[in-house]
């Protein structure tokens, strides 16, 4: 018997190579809860697509066992895994009507046809496109597309639905909205989705977890909060967010706290999260938002001199470059608050910020 | 208000021209550019296709010969009710037009048109031409049927008669096997001369078959050429384009060699020993022989409206299919199959009417049973003579093809086919 606490989805020890040379995907332990919204998140090539069509059964794993509900599917067919999809182009029938695609797994699974109207007639409410079952997926707009491949995925009711990148070709507006009735939709069902993106706003939006692929392998597994906070490698916090990189060598290691040389000068007191030692580079990841301008004289243990380089007007913020410790791409986001600093190219400022937003992770280029 | 301006008086230019003379005045230009653009083609397509295919199949009814040669007969024989001979005015004109035709040495046209109608006729006319320049005068009915007994018959004067029509449909008749009798009805021809409804169902029983081997060949080589990665089926299109750049002649006469009694293929059986000495298999100069042929020919034909159909074919729909429960064997007659079919359409029809009308493959390794209707009208243009004939059975070749193109388009629509 399968507890209901138990993963629906367990990646143990997988592998994956195309070639026999290379592995796509190294060493993937990975364990999905039911009902959980999970975001692979990376750049192109880093695996994530691969592990969403193992888990689909479009590619086998070349070692390790992924299971669903507890039983191995290695060898279970694609069509009999009862996973729903949803395909970076949609992939809808163009031959069938909006109605019969989403009659489609219905009928393949032997159903009346008054229950399978009764469904397909749900599911597209579900997805507020009641009036277009007759229509051609041709004839409906990519938003609507979109729903229509989410409404089909759906209809089946199956425990869980994988989507790969599947807002990659609507626009930046829409595509916002698709987000929010993604996760509505997850809310209500309490399907568990499994979604895969190189977009990471919206990974941080939609997620319960995010994993961040890299290089084949998973380098961080964290709730986004978590993720955009407290990077544990220099990776991560690149990847996720902007982020300023000052890079150095460590001084001293006291517990938490560790003491790092800048390059250009300077020691900056930060948190010590992933460093390898005294005497080892290091880099240190400080959050544009983050940076005080002027702080109060002994409010945090980082104040240095820095030199504005660049003012972008944002709107609800200013971007403000600055040069400090010998890095001329040091980035300050100046909210546009009443009464904020007002900053001219040139002037030279107090730039400081605290030990614990500042973390001192290893080194990536 | 907006809508009474539209609707009101003609639109006007700052100029006060009106705007429709004033568009048509600034597109001129353009117009004639494209009419001399189209005119090169045109005219050459106009000249040496459309007026000559056009005079060609005007022949099938056009029907001169009798009419202009004894026109004197012809226009007797009008009055004449058919029940009896003809009167003597009738033969009389047939004595003088038969000895003006001798002497304008058009009796042989006179007498071959005739043959083609009715055996024996030739030697009939010949004859009594000559016969008849001699005779001074009248009574010219006893004396032509003194000449030829034939004169005395009625059967003779109806073939006249139905030969002398200016335009006629017995080309029509004889293509589907049918004639006039001398009462005017349509009836069967003999027996043995029943050939060309035969071998009408023939020319579509191949051409089918050949569509048929054609697209089961075609549909998994179009899927690899579609489906595999590009520098593989770069290849695979070569192979499939190579025997579409070698000539004709070639491929076909590869066949023999391959084919025949004493040919690569029955060598290696009896050498395997599969089949014995004695029974070596006739592949060639048969109806195998032309289908094995004609369908290695327009292969690619097949092959290449599937492929351009096939390679737009989102290659996730199987995948998407699949992941909503379809086998694979489902996924594809439901969801991939039915995308294919512009391509099964316009390969279908493509090769289908291509091979009803082929003529250099048939000819060379068909043998008899492997004769199509083209080759029948070749004959008849080149040998026999027989153009109208030729040009009937030509005509009933392009209406045929006319109505399955009618059809297809009724069934799948034309605007639905894809050639590439």
């Amino acid at each position: 018997m399968v507890a209901e606490n138990d993963p629906l989805v367990r990646f143990i020890d997988v592998q994956k190579s195309y070639d026999g040379e290379i592995l796509v995907v190294k060493k993937l332990n990975l364990d999905i809860a039911r009902g959980e919204f999970l975001t692979m998140l990376g750049p192109s090539g880093s695996g994530k697509t691969t592990c969403l069509m193992m888990l689909a059964g479009f590619e086998p794993a070349t070692h390790g066992e992924i299971t669903l509900a507890g039983k191995p599917i290695n060898n279970v067919a694609p069509h009999k895994r009862g996973i729903g999809m949803v395909f970076q182009n949609y992939a809808l029938f163009p031959h069938m009507t909006v109605a019969e695609n989403l009659a489609f797994p219905l009928q393949v699974r032997g159903m009346s046809k008054a229950d399978t109207e009764a469904k397909v007639k749900k599911a597209l409410d579900m997805v507020q496109l009641g009036d277009f079952g007759h229509r051609r997926p041709g004839q409906l707009s990519g938003g609507q597309q979109q729903r229509v491949a989410v409404a089909r995925a759906l209809v089946f009711d199956p425990d869980l639905v994988l989507m790969d990148e599947p807002l990659g070709a609507l626009d930046k507006q829409l595509r916002e909205q698709m987000q929010y009735e993604i996760k509505h939709i997850h809310q209500s069902l309490g399907v568990t989705v499994v979604y895969v993106t190189h977009d990471q706003s919206e990974a941080l939006t939609m997620s319960n977890r995010i994993a961040v692929f890299n290089d084949g392998i998973i380098q961080q597994l964290a709730s986004p909060d978590n993720l955009y906070e407290r990077p544990e490698n220099a990776f991560v916090a690149q990847f996720i967010g902007e982020n300023n990189k000052l890079l150095g060598n460590v001084k001293s290691v006291n517990g938490q706290s560790c003491e790092i040389e800048v390059d250009g000068g300077g020691v900056v007191t930060a948190l010590s999260v992933n460093v390898a030692g005294p005497g080892e580079r290091a880099s240190l990841s400080l959050r544009p938002e983050r940076v005080i301008i002027n702080p109060e004289i002994g409010s945090c243990p980082n104040v240095f001199d820095g030199r504005v380089e660049e003012l972008i007007y944002l709107g609800d913020h200013i971007r403000t470059r600055v040069n400090v410790c010998g890095h001329d791409d040091f980035v300050v986001k100046v909210p546009n608050a009443s009464g904020h600093a007002q900053l001219q190219e040139g002037n030279t400022v107090k730039v400081g910020w605290t030990m614990e937003d500042c973390r001192a992770l290893d080194i990536y280029e | 208000m907006a809508m009474a301006e539209t609707s009101g008086a003609p639109i006007l230019t700052v100029d006060g021209v009106p705007l429709k003379t004033q568009l048509r005045r600034a597109t001129q230009r353009s117009r004639w550019r494209a009419i001399g653009l189209v005119a090169p083609l045109f005219l050459f397509v106009l000249v040496t296709f459309i007026v000559p295919i056009g005079d060609m199949l005007f022949r099938s009814v056009d029907n001169p010969t009798l009419t202009q040669f004894i026109p004197n007969t012809v226009k007797a024989l009008d009055r004449w009710n058919g029940r009896q001979l003809p009167d003597e005015l009738t033969f009389e004109a047939l004595a003088k037009d038969l000895k003006l035709a001798r002497m304008g040495q058009t009796i042989g046209r006179v007498a071959s048109r005739l043959n083609f109608e009715s055996g024996g006729m030739r030697s009939l006319i010949t004859r009594s031409a000559r016969k008849a320049s001699k005779l001074r005068h009248g009574p010219y009915k006893e004396a032509m049927i003194k000449i030829d007994k034939r004169w005395g018959q009625r059967e003779t004067w109806a073939t006249i008669k139905l030969v002398g029509q200016r335009y006629t449909v017995v080309h029509y008749l004889a293509s589907v096997d049918r004639k006039f009798n001398s009462d005017g009805d349509i009836i069967m021809q003999p027996e043995v001369r029943q050939i060309y409804v035969q071998i009408f169902n023939r020319t579509l029983w191949i051409s089918l078959l050949v569509t048929v081997i054609c697209l089961v060949l075609a549909y998994p080589i179009a899927y690899l050429l579609a489906t595999l990665p590009m520098k593989t089926s770069n290849l695979l299109m070569i192979l499939v384009l190579l025997p579409f750049w070698t000539s004709l002649l070639v491929r076909t006469t590869t066949w023999i060699v391959l084919l025949q009694s004493n040919g690569v293929i029955n060598d290696l059986l009896v050498w395997i020993g599969i089949i014995s000495e004695e029974g070596r298999i006739r592949m060639i100069y048969n109806m195998t022989g032309t289908v094995i042929a004609m369908t290695q020919i327009l292969l690619p034909f097949m092959v290449l409206p599937l492929y351009s159909v096939m390679k737009t074919i989102n290659p996730y729909h199987m995948r998407a299919a699949q992941s909503l429960g379809a086998n694979p064997t489902r996924a594809f007659w439901k969801v991939y199959a039915p995308q294919t079919i512009p391509g099964v359409g316009a390969g279908s029809l493509l090769v289908f009417i291509l091979s009803v009308g082929y003529y250099i493959t048939p000819a060379l390794v068909g043998g008899a049973s492997g004769q199509m209707i083209s080759n029948f009208i070749a004959y008849h243009m080149k040998s026999s003579l027989n153009w109208g004939l030729a040009a009937a059975l030509g005509t009933i070749l392009l209406g045929g093809v006319l109505i399955l193109y009618w059809l297809y388009n009724r069934l799948v629509g034309i605007d639905n086919m894809k050639l590439g």
